[in-house]
């Protein structure tokens, strides 16, 4: 089983990403430049948060032109390999296509920075399955864009296919439509969410919750392999 | 011959001016003119400061590293650098920009040292925020933080922000930056090697920020400042972002010999002082500096200061090795020159001589002993001031006060947790830093209350200096060095010097005492208003190490039942207090007395109290005293507290005195005995005070109830002021 945390001019989960996987869920993980078009070899690849080229356009709306993204359409195909976007690596995996909708400025126009309590919806999907259904989780979001949303048909499509993996519990923070803070896509192998689950993965950062994340995603491709 | 008209305006005097035809033998060029302009500048070279700056201890009890852009001190095998500076007119001409760009700058002199950026802090000052235009700043500046911090990927984990009168039309921003590295890969500001190359990377050069330091960081503010708009630089942090990886990056190659970051006065400061450190010259080619616009003039090259550039000491004939590096991330990187024997800074224009300098003298600020006046000192008495009567009312009012209301609205605006290490949040009296891979973690803060210092420059020093230990001690750290940013009026008015004299020696004074180097700073003058000086600022920003970071100690009460403890003393000393000025509009009296001895013992009794894991929360009391420290306890908990007072001294004193030396931990009833062995271990007088319990906050005062109030009401009043 192997990792690949995307690396664009911009990117500052990236090492956050890479280090949670190698040093606390303990898999291989490498660094992946946005240039590279070579995938075949990973089984999950994560799109860390940050600011993709200075976000300076609409957020990630400049990284889905990097030579890596034509790839990883192309490895998003094969329903058993995993893509996860954080917070940018959502935008961008919005902008390209490869989940529906966009996210728009906060309600309330700023940057947001805290922890946020988070329901799971759905704990059929390969990034969700350690968590029990209607759980809520404690993990940090951090962004400015962070606002889901879509047109009425995409959100009937969404529900109807449980495609909202996790959504905002009691206090939805940016205004997103039906309190979304993560979906997939139909065939359940891309994910995209705006909170940290890198961030929640160790007792001493405050809270564990999103270490599960991880865990799952580990459990589904050993399954697999 | 120079006209006077033209030499003045770049800042120069007269003798300074007299100076330079010594030095050069001849006319000066225009670009040489303005070389010297900026070199001599307070803000480079500290020609009115520099004297008093030596007083600072160098020695701590870790070792140092002193005497570059930015200073540190060595921990394990971890150099642990770190420098505040200021970017006052620059955010006061233009907030956003003038703040983006004040973090900017304090990041790169950070990886200019070969240490990854991990956390920033910002000391903000403003003017009355109920005014629109105080305000206008404000939000401008908190946007220009974020805007920036939150891009370039280093979380902003503290800080603080006051609001007083004398802030109005001169804001302070001071930001602090911390980074680490191993201590063997610390990166010099040094050119060496005869023929090594003088690389340029980073940002083009463009006109922004020329004059940024000798002309609007060397005056006061006079009417029509708007007109210096373009003296502020602007930020780009998605170039910052890529510079960081990059420098880094090349430093790995193994052939960077010296680097240092393009700061105040660009090119001129980075390639003279790199050379001035090498003790060799310099040859630099301006045609080959990658310029943004036409027809830049080569003083402008020279004096730019365009964001997001570095200049690299390089060995000869491996340059390719750092440029591809650069060209990976995006960034321009080109030889603009060499090392030469001759120690002079040869700058070229292609073929035109355009300045020929010798190094030691451009680097070799003049040295001025200023006069200085104390008949402005503070009258010390202070009047009587009406007792309120309802006390449950003046809490709730204090804790509205812009001074002492959360400041929750602002720093989460910051992304405060990138780079996953920050372990305790913002909110509290110091923000926690785990480091990854090891049992240690550090403490970082930063403090100062100019109003003690208007009132007593020296005791205030002091003060903010035990403060700022204290705030670290709280969490579980022991204060290791300092770095300080020493903001006040203009020197050349004795009793502005006065003030600024009197508080370097505060500060020297008490890091002495509590063994602390002073490893970096930075002196912003000519803070003034149409009114007159600001407050005298000297914002401390200190470092603490953790032993074992998973002992840190918070804020918040835990668990109903805890006893609260008082370790220090109440005394009925309101001088100077957030609640004279808030409530009563009146500053003037004797800011709280400051024994050094007992903080020490205070501090060394919480520190061991929360070694051996008795201390459940800890909070330094500082504004708004005893019953502001309670109630933000209770506020952060989401519990109530039963505390009950007997001190013979006035309830609103008692209150809200905010005498030094005071801490207040909470502990399980069952180590009452515990604590009192600590407290007595050190004689220090300690009190219990009550327990955490339901949902209320009540005080008592001897047989009397002062303060009864859900502690929700009061997270309304102290959430809800600053938005």
């Amino acid at each position: 089983m192997k990792f690949g945390v995307i690396v664009f001019p911009g990117s500052n989960c990236d090492h956050d990403c890479y280090d949670v996987i190698k040093k606390v869920v303990k898999q291989p993980v490498s660094y992946l430049w946005h240039t590279t078009t070579k995938l075949d070899t990973f089984d999950c690849i994560i799109l860390p948060g940050g600011f993709s080229y200075g976000d300076y356009l609409r957020c990630g709306a400049i990284a889905r032109f990097a030579k890596v993204m034509d790839a990883l359409k192309k490895f998003a195909e094969d329903k058993n390999k995993l893509v996860i976007g954080i917070c940018n690596g959502f935008q961008i995996l919005c902008e390209a296509g490869l989940l529906p909708g966009a996210l728009q400025r906060n309600k309330n126009m700023h940057f947001i920075c805290k922890h946020v309590n988070l329901k799971v919806e759905n704990n059929h999907t390969s990034f969700s399955k350690k968590y029990k259904k209607g759980q809520v989780l404690r993990i940090p979001i951090a962004h400015g864009e962070g606002n889901y949303t879509c047109d009425k048909k995409t959100l009937a499509e969404l529900k109807k296919n449980k495609q909202i993996v996790f959504t905002y519990y009691k206090n939805n923070p940016n205004g997103s439509m039906a309190n979304i803070a993560g979906i997939c896509n139909k065939q359940r192998n891309v994910l995209g969410m705006m909170p940290h689950p890198e961030r929640a993965s160790e007792a001493i950062l405050g809270s564990e919750d999103g270490l599960l994340l991880f865990k799952s995603i580990e459990s589904a491709l050993n399954i697999r392999h | 011959m120079i006209e006077p008209k033209i030499y003045h305006e770049l800042g120069l005097t007269d003798k300074e001016y007299q100076r330079i035809l010594g030095i050069l033998g001849r006319d000066p060029s225009p670009t040489e003119l303005a070389m010297f302009s900026v070199e001599w500048s307070e803000h480079c070279g500290y020609p009115r400061s520099r004297k008093y700056l030596k007083l600072f201890p160098q020695k701590g009890k870790y070792e140092t590293l002193i005497g570059e852009d930015a200073g540190g001190f060595i921990y394990d095998d971890t150099a642990i650098i770190f420098k505040m500076e200021s970017h006052n007119h620059p955010s006061q001409i233009e907030p956003k920009q003038g703040a983006a760009t004040g973090v900017g700058g304090i990041i790169r002199d950070i990886f200019t040292a070969g240490a990854r950026p991990i956390a920033c802090l910002d000391s903000l000052r403003f003017g009355d925020i109920s005014k629109p235009f105080n305000k206008y700043i404000f939000d401008g500046v908190i946007d220009g933080i974020q805007f920036y911090g939150n891009c370039v990927g280093v979380p902003t984990v503290g800080g603080e922000i006051y609001f007083n009168d004398a802030y109005e039309g001169n804001c302070l921003v001071n930001v602090m930056c911390i980074g680490v590295c191993k201590k063997d890969k610390i990166a010099r500001a040094k050119a060496v090697g005869i023929g090594n190359s003088i690389i340029y990377a980073g940002s083009k050069t463009g006109r922004d920020g020329i004059g940024g330091c000798s002309v609007l960081a060397s005056a006061e503010f006079k009417e029509g400042e708007e007109e210096k708009r373009p003296t502020v630089q602007v930020g780009d942090p998605f170039t910052e972002k890529c510079l960081i990886e990059a420098t880094l990056e090349a430093m790995d190659t193994k052939v960077v010999l010296g680097i240092k970051d393009m700061g105040a006065a660009g090119l001129t400061c980075s390639s003279s002082e790199m050379a001035a450190a090498g003790e060799v010259g310099v040859k630099i080619d301006l045609a080959k500096v990658p310029l943004r616009e036409e027809g830049m003039e080569s003083y402008e090259i020279m004096m730019s200061e365009s964001q997001e550039r570095m200049l690299l000491c390089v060995e000869v004939g491996k340059e390719d090795k750092v440029i591809n590096v650069f060209k990976k991330w995006g960034l321009e990187a080109v030889k603009i020159g060499e090392v030469i024997s001759e120690k002079l800074i040869k700058v070229f224009r292609g073929d035109a001589l355009v300045a020929d300098i010798p190094i030691a003298e451009l680097a070799n600020a003049p040295l001025y002993d200023m006069a200085w006046d104390e008949s402005g000192k503070q009258k010390m008495e202070s009047r009587k001031v009406r007792v309120p009567k309802d006390f449950n009312k003046t809490l709730l009012l204090m804790l509205s006060s812009p001074n002492i209301a959360s400041k929750r609205a602002v720093y989460e605006q910051y992304d405060h947790m990138v780079q996953i290490n920050t372990s305790v949040y913002p909110g509290g009296d110091a923000a926690v830093l785990r480091m990854k891979g090891k049992k240690w973690g550090m403490a970082v803060t930063s403090d100062c209350n100019g109003l003690y210092c208007k009132l007593d420059p020296y005791l205030g020093a002091q003060i903010a200096v035990a403060e700022a230990a204290r705030n670290l001690v709280v969490t579980g750290a022991d204060p290791a060095a300092v770095t300080d940013c020493l903001n006040f009026g203009n020197p050349e008015k004795p009793d502005r010097f006065y003030s600024f004299k009197r508080c370097v020696e505060g500060v020297s004074h008490a890091c002495l005492e509590f063994e602390l180097p002073v490893i970096s700073g930075n002196v912003s003058f000519y803070n003034e208003n149409w009114k007159g000086p600001i407050l005298p600022t000297p914002t401390i920003g200190m470092v603490g190490i953790l032993k074992d970071v998973e002992n840190r100690c918070t804020v918040p009460f835990k668990d109903d039942g805890d006893m609260i403890i008082l370790l220090g003393k109440n005394n009925d000393e309101l001088g100077g207090s957030e609640y004279l000025s808030f409530i009563h509009k009146i500053e003037e009296g004797v800011p709280p007395m400051l024994d050094l001895d007992l903080e020490k013992r205070v501090q060394a009794a919480c520190a061991t109290a929360i070694e051996v894991g008795i201390a459940k929360s800890a909070h330094d009391l500082s504004e708004g005293g005893l019953a502001i420290a309670l109630a933000e306890c209770s506020i952060l908990g989401e519990k109530g507290a039963a505390v009950s007072l007997n001190d013979d001294i006035e309830a609103s004193s008692l209150l809200f005195s905010e005498t030094q030396s005071r801490i207040l931990l909470t502990v399980d009833p069952n180590n009452i005995f515990a604590v009192s062995d600590v407290c007595m271990l050190f004689k220090i007088p300690f009190e219990i005070l009550g327990k955490v319990h339901g949902k209320k906050f009540t005080i008592r005062h001897k047989d009397k109830k002062i303060i009864d109030i859900p502690f929700a009401k009061m997270a309304k009043e102290y959430f809800g002021a600053i938005k």
